[in-house]
């Protein structure tokens, strides 16, 4: 598929501004490193980056930020939000930092984050437990689904995000942050239309874990092999890797993989 | 850098390249941009991702070109606003921040360039004051680029060897000048648009504004508010087009209809039922009635020009027919004296440094390129940004820009596509890709309607990726 030029939905129909919530960790010394920007999953904000990866990643001298999408966290509130309009949040976030951004997605973020790809150069893109959607992908999770089709959010027990090495006081806590994602964007993760190719042609690196409850392995398989590459892997890590009790592996083997690039 | 211009002998030798006893410094697979305001930003910016090395030439010390009010070839004023919304004017890969308003000032404008320049970091690429003097064409597609620095002290001319060029000169900093009979003799300040740069100029002056431009109408809106008198000189009768139709940008409706497949007469038929129940019959105005169906000239999109008519602000004239010592005649008879004319008579396109067959130029100084932006014979030189379309030129020159690097590579690397692409350019040099007629002036030789100049511009892309 090709690159889209004509945008007339976008042109006639922009998305209305928000106040937006995002979260900051600046490196100590500026070492020249490209941004990253996190972007949460559906129910998640930029507090769930808060807790660990923003400070690690600025630790590393790489400047830091975290997004709430609209509707979640600390951001303004819009019931009708769709995925363009996530999409839109990330951009306008990626398009006033300095320099290119990294973009990072987490879960049914990294689908917006795939739709963000398509609308802004970003110099790479990490999606972290990719959910990309598709009825498939609900299928897996049913008991989770359902509620959302009638209107309700996606159910996220913490027993399904998170390890058994974290402890459930803790787990129990981040269980209670969740909020949800609108009715209308839920629709979209189930039937909404694929993301166009990326511009720029950025490397995009997907990481995840074989034992998630919510991504299939085989889903993980799937969304590298879309962006021409292998999962990077880390067994035994629930779905919120950020959170997770190692949530130390993932983010140094993202930054890692940035530094080589 | 100095050298022996005594030393013709190694011309022979072939070490280094030599133009009329100059040396060449070749670079390469490199690429040659003009310009640094936002159709050369977009071309540096586009051909860097594509992964070609750009050098990119400015004559002014700052990026932004036409928008950077500072230049002393903006035509930018004071007042100068989008004319084109936000999102149909915007980079594509770039938004403007959601929170400006539908349409920034120019000062926004020049800020958002610079963030572009910036987050991309392509102030590396330009070389700024630094003017190009030549351009020629040299072996295999290549191109010998003569520059100099602008800087008082001069300094001796450099000539590169480049694998392609892309002209992104502008079109709108070189004044396209009436003559009027007995205009040398006229005693009063004439002014082309190009100098007018801050409405005090007006203040407690009598003021004749010239041209129904959207400049034309932004200026005698101006004038009305701050000058003892303005009349504004028409040639002919203009629609003028809100810059809100049901609350929202008009551009913005009318992409709406587009997307919704509306057809062009329908359109049309449509836009002329909302101008004439929301704005009216402007003969009660006194200024002529349209001698040409909406969307045949360049919109005029202004909401004020009517407004400051009707308090007696404006007072509308028909064409000038001569200039006397004092005063300036029109073609009914009457005559007007004012302090100040202003001519808003819009510029012609120029380029000093290209030798006019380069760009199939001909004797009324129109050129015959494919999308405005392809020569015919010179594959390796594209133009960037000589559109005026009914939308921002910032994402028709974005896509020019991504075209032409796609067609470079695929020049390396898909011999096969780059010739079905080059005859496209050759079959469709020169056409339209405007919706309708325009009324014939040279104002309109780079008229496009931007979904119709895209959906060509989305096909020639296509044939350099070998999709559909």
């Amino acid at each position: 598929m090709s690159v889209n030029v004509l945008r007339l939905r976008e042109w006639s129909n922009p998305i209305r501004p928000v106040r937006r919530e995002v979260l900051t960790a600046t490196p100590e010394v500026d070492e020249g490193r490209p941004p990253v920007l996190f972007v949460p999953g559906f129910g998640h904000a930029a507090w769930a980056y808060n807790e660990h990866w923003l400070e690690h990643t600025a630790s590393r001298g790489f400047p830091a930020y975290a997004l709430s999408l609209r509707g979640q966290g600390g951001s303004g509130p819009d019931k009708k939000a769709t995925l363009r309009a996530y999409a839109h949040d990330v951009v306008q976030v990626a398009a006033s930092l300095p320099k290119r951004a990294v973009i990072v997605g987490h879960g049914a973020g990294a689908l917006v984050v795939s739709h963000a790809l398509a609308r802004y150069p970003a110099r790479a893109g990490v999606l972290v437990a990719p959910v990309l959607g598709g009825v498939n992908a609900a299928m897996r999770n049913p008991g989770l689904v359902l509620p959302a089709l009638f209107g309700g959010g996606l159910r996220l027990p913490a027993a399904q995000l998170f390890s058994r090495e974290l402890p459930v006081a803790a787990a129990r806590g981040y269980a209670r942050r969740l909020g949800r994602a609108s009715t209308r964007a839920q629709w979209q993760l189930l039937w909404g239309t694929e993301p166009e190719p990326p511009v720029g042609a950025p490397p995009v690196l997907v990481v995840g874990s074989p034992d998630d409850r919510i991504v299939a392995p085989n889903a993980l398989k799937q969304a590298a092999r879309r962006f021409g590459g292998a999962p990077l892997l880390f067994p035994g890590m629930g779905h919120d890797m950020m959170l997770d009790a190692r949530w130390r592996e993932p983010i140094d083997a993202i930054l890692d993989w940035l530094e080589k690039n | 850098m100095s050298h022996g211009l005594q030393d013709y002998s190694s011309e022979a030798t072939g070490t280094t390249l030599w133009r009329d006893g100059w040396p060449v410094y070749d670079r390469g697979e490199t690429v040659c941009v003009i310009g640094a305001g936002p159709s050369g930003l977009a071309a540096v910016k586009n051909l860097k991702e594509a992964g070609f090395g750009v050098d990119c030439y400015e004559r002014e010390t700052n990026v932004g070109g036409a928008w950077n009010w500072r230049h002393d070839r903006s035509p930018v004023y004071g007042s100068t606003h989008l004319i084109s919304s936000k999102p149909l004017t915007q980079y594509p890969d770039f938004p403007m921040p959601d929170d400006w308003p539908d349409y920034p000032h120019h000062t926004r404008v020049l800020s958002y360039l610079e963030r572009y320049a910036d987050h991309f970091e392509l102030r590396p690429h330009i070389w700024f004051g630094t003017e190009v003097v030549k351009v020629e064409p040299a072996d295999d597609g290549t191109w010998d680029v003569t520059t100099r620095s602008t800087s008082k002290y001069g300094g001796a001319a450099r000539i590169h060897r480049y694998a392609g060029v892309i002209v992104a000169n502008g079109h709108n900093w070189s004044p396209k000048m009436p003559s009027y009979e007995g205009l040398e003799d006229y005693r009063g300040q004439v002014v082309h648009a190009s100098a007018y740069k801050d409405s005090s100029q007006l203040r407690n002056k009598r003021v004749l504004v010239v041209g129904g431009g959207n400049t034309g109408c932004d200026i005698a809106v101006e004038a009305a508010q701050l000058a003892t008198r303005c009349w504004h000189s028409t040639r002919r009768g203009y629609w003028y087009a809100p810059k809100y139709v049901m609350g929202r940008p008009t551009d913005q409706v009318n992409d709406q209809l587009l997307g919704l497949g509306v057809p062009f007469r329908v359109r049309q038929w449509l836009a002329q039922r909302t101008v004439k129940l929301s704005v009216g019959d402007v003969t009660r105005f006194g200024l002529p009635e349209p001698d040409h169906k909406i969307y045949q000239s360049h919109p005029i999109v202004n909401s004020q020009l009517l407004y400051y008519v009707g308090h007696g602000g404006i007072s509308p004239v028909g064409e000038i027919a001569r200039f006397h010592r004092h005063e300036v005649e029109l073609k009914d008879g009457s005559r007007i004296e004012p302090d100040l004319v202003v001519l808003a008579t819009g510029y012609r396109p120029t380029f000093e440094f290209l030798a006019p067959e380069l760009l199939g130029i001909d004797a009324h100084g129109r050129p015959k390129l494919y999308l405005h932006t392809f020569p015919r014979r010179f594959p390796t030189l594209a133009v960037a940004g000589l559109v005026q379309p009914d939308a921002g030129v910032f994402p028709l020159a974005h896509w020019q820009s991504v075209a032409f690097a796609r067609y470079l590579r695929a020049r390396q690397v898909a011999p096969a596509r780059a010739a079905a692409f080059g005859r496209r350019v050759e079959s469709h040099a020169g056409d339209s890709w405007h919706d309708g007629r325009t009324t014939d002036s040279t104002r309109h030789w780079f008229e496009v309607s931007h979904v119709t100049y895209l959906r060509e511009l989305q096909r020639a892309i296509d044939t350099l990726e070998g999709a559909r």
